[in-house]
């Protein structure tokens, strides 16, 4: 049987997220840490394994400011694993190896964290968060890009926007449709940051921050923690709540941030992989997914993600999202109803991953999908992860 | 115009005073310092004979560690573009302009620079570029500006 049909989210949890917060890193990954052994029905006992994306980077950047050794002593857990995923597929590479320690035998419930603290970092010193801030030089993937400048994603998305609109003639009216869905779901979800409706216009008239992606393009930095239990699917009795199945998994490496652009194709990004993977691993197709949570780091990843998974065909998503109406809370596709990235708060991948969990647990209030029974979660800007999550 | 002139608003477009800079390593430190001599020095199999940028010391086509270093044509074309408007750090010169440009020796085979020498509304995909160099320390960067003559 596949590793992922061995497991199952059994338990979910979000901190409440400031920009910044009061609460300190730890603190906030302690609540979101709770809040998801409450939701399933364990106790911190029955945690035999604990891992988080990336581990700790402790560069004063907020970038993920709180590593699994910490939680484990605060949390007073004695696990059988611990890990955590520096390399790998991005922030899906930690829910990938949860499911393979549950389907290796290794363990039955493993807690899986990301938090991030960039709000307060940047309180603190507003250029907190420039890559390559602080380091006398640049080694790896970053050293071809730091030299010239790439001091934020914004840029290396800029080189991906400005070729898909070439290729694709996709407009900043498509592109900024991603964005005003954004703040209409976010209207909805009391823990989202920015909650105020904008308009195509706000859009429009916002101002450009590496051509052709504008300050709407681009997701808030937040102080904020999630977790996620993935658990053995046949301790389903055991929980509180009948569990999300992971019915397939999709992974893919390569991008900019890890010096791959040797033959680069800009307009589009290196994951095709996934969706090829992801639905070879399931009988359910494209358009049985209800909702979907498509990384939204930056707007434009959404539209190249949304291709890159198979829902729309090359060249498509663009066109797919004009207007609004299809992904809307009543359309076809239901996109990103926390608020994503880009109003609810960067939480990394792992905001998507919680609200795909609310929805199929009918728990997401006033911006619930009607009956939604599978929902489709992709994750990462260079290194690639995504799931299709579904209840029975 | 005189040329110190010129080569301050050279620097001023590429937002010259800030630049993070490589460590220089056994792999990347031929691309780092050929413009000492003017050279543009790109990785290239000495097998199949395709040429691999980043440089690493095994071809991930066919195989070989025979990885030579040439000095390729430094002429290109901007295959895609972004003009950067918002200084990410303080004394960060904006706009500047980050680019993948396609060199001619092999298609696919990008460099990410910056291009310099022309206002950022001129930069269009496609646009032929040719290489120039601006040292920092022990480094000579790769930059691009338009190539009149690549038309």
């Amino acid at each position: 049987m596949l590793a992922e049909k061995l497991a199952c989210i059994s338990g979910a949890g979000q901190s409440d997220v400031g920009r910044p917060s009061s609460l300190s890193a730890l603190a906030l990954t302690i609540q979101a840490c709770e809040r998801a052994v409450e939701r399933a029905g364990l106790s911190m006992s029955d945690i035999d394994g604990l891992t988080t994306y990336p581990g700790p980077v402790l560069d004063g950047s907020g970038h993920s400011p709180v590593g699994a050794t910490e939680v484990m002593l605060s949390l007073g857990l004695d696990p059988t694993w611990i890990g955590a995923s520096t390399e790998g597929h991005a922030h899906m590479g930690a829910m990938f190896q949860a499911i393979m320690a549950v389907a290796s035998g290794l363990c039955r419930h493993v807690l899986v964290f990301r938090t991030v603290a960039q709000a307060s970092a940047r309180a603190r010193d507003h250029a907190a968060t420039a890559i390559g801030r602080g380091a006398p030089r640049v080694e790896g993937g970053w050293s071809w890009l730091l030299p010239y400048q790439a001091y934020s994603a914004t840029t290396l998305y800029g080189l991906y926007a400005a070729a898909y609109f070439e290729r694709f003639g996709a407009t900043s009216e498509q592109l900024g449709a991603v964005a005003v869905n954004a703040r209409q779901m976010a209207a909805l979800n009391p823990n989202a940051i920015y909650r105020k409706p904008i308009t195509l216009d706000d859009y429009l008239r916002s101002r450009v921050i590496s051509t052709p992606l504008r300050l709407f393009d681009c997701d808030t930095h937040v102080d904020g923690s999630t977790a996620i239990i993935v658990s053995h699917r046949d301790s389903a009795p055991d929980l509180r709540q009948p569990p999300v199945l992971i019915e397939s998994i999709g992974m893919a490496l390569g991008g900019l941030g890890f010096g791959d652009f040797d033959n680069a194709d800009f307009a589009e990004l290196p994951a095709r992989k996934v969706g090829d993977m992801l639905w070879s691993r399931t009988d359910l197709k494209p358009k049985d997914v209800d909702t979907a949570q498509i990384y939204d780091g930056f707007s434009i990843l959404t539209l190249l993600w949304l291709e890159a998974v198979g829902v729309c065909a090359r060249g498509e998503a663009a066109p797919f999202v004009e207007g609004g109406e299809r992904i809307g809370l009543g359309g076809q596709l239901p996109l990103n109803t926390s608020g994503g990235q880009l109003s609810a708060g960067r939480l990394h991948g792992y905001g998507h991953i919680y609200e795909a969990c609310l929805q199929l647990w009918a728990l997401a209030d006033g911006r619930q999908v009607r009956d939604a029974k599978t929902c489709l979660v992709t994750n990462g800007g260079f290194g690639y992860g995504a799931m299709l999550l579904r209840t029975d | 115009m005189g040329e110190e002139q010129q080569e301050r608003d050279r620097g001023a477009e590429a937002g010259h005073a800030i630049r993070h800079l490589p460590v220089l390593d056994l792999e990347n430190r031929a691309f780092w310092t050929g413009g000492a001599n003017g050279q543009l020095l790109i990785a290239r199999c000495g097998q199949c004979l395709r040429y691999i940028h980043p440089p690493r010391p095994r071809c991930h086509l066919c195989g070989s560690g025979l990885i030579d270093r040439e000095a390729v044509s430094g002429r290109g074309r901007v295959k895609t573009f972004t003009v950067n408007r918002q200084p990410w750090l303080s004394g960060l010169k904006v706009p500047y302009i980050f680019a993948a440009v396609e060199l001619k020796e092999q298609p696919g085979l990008h460099v990410i620079s910056n291009i310099v020498g022309c206002p950022a509304e001129s930069v269009y995909m496609g646009m032929p570029v040719r290489v120039e160099f601006e040292q920092a320390e022990d480094v000579w960067i790769p930059l691009f500006r338009p190539d009149a003559e690549g038309r």
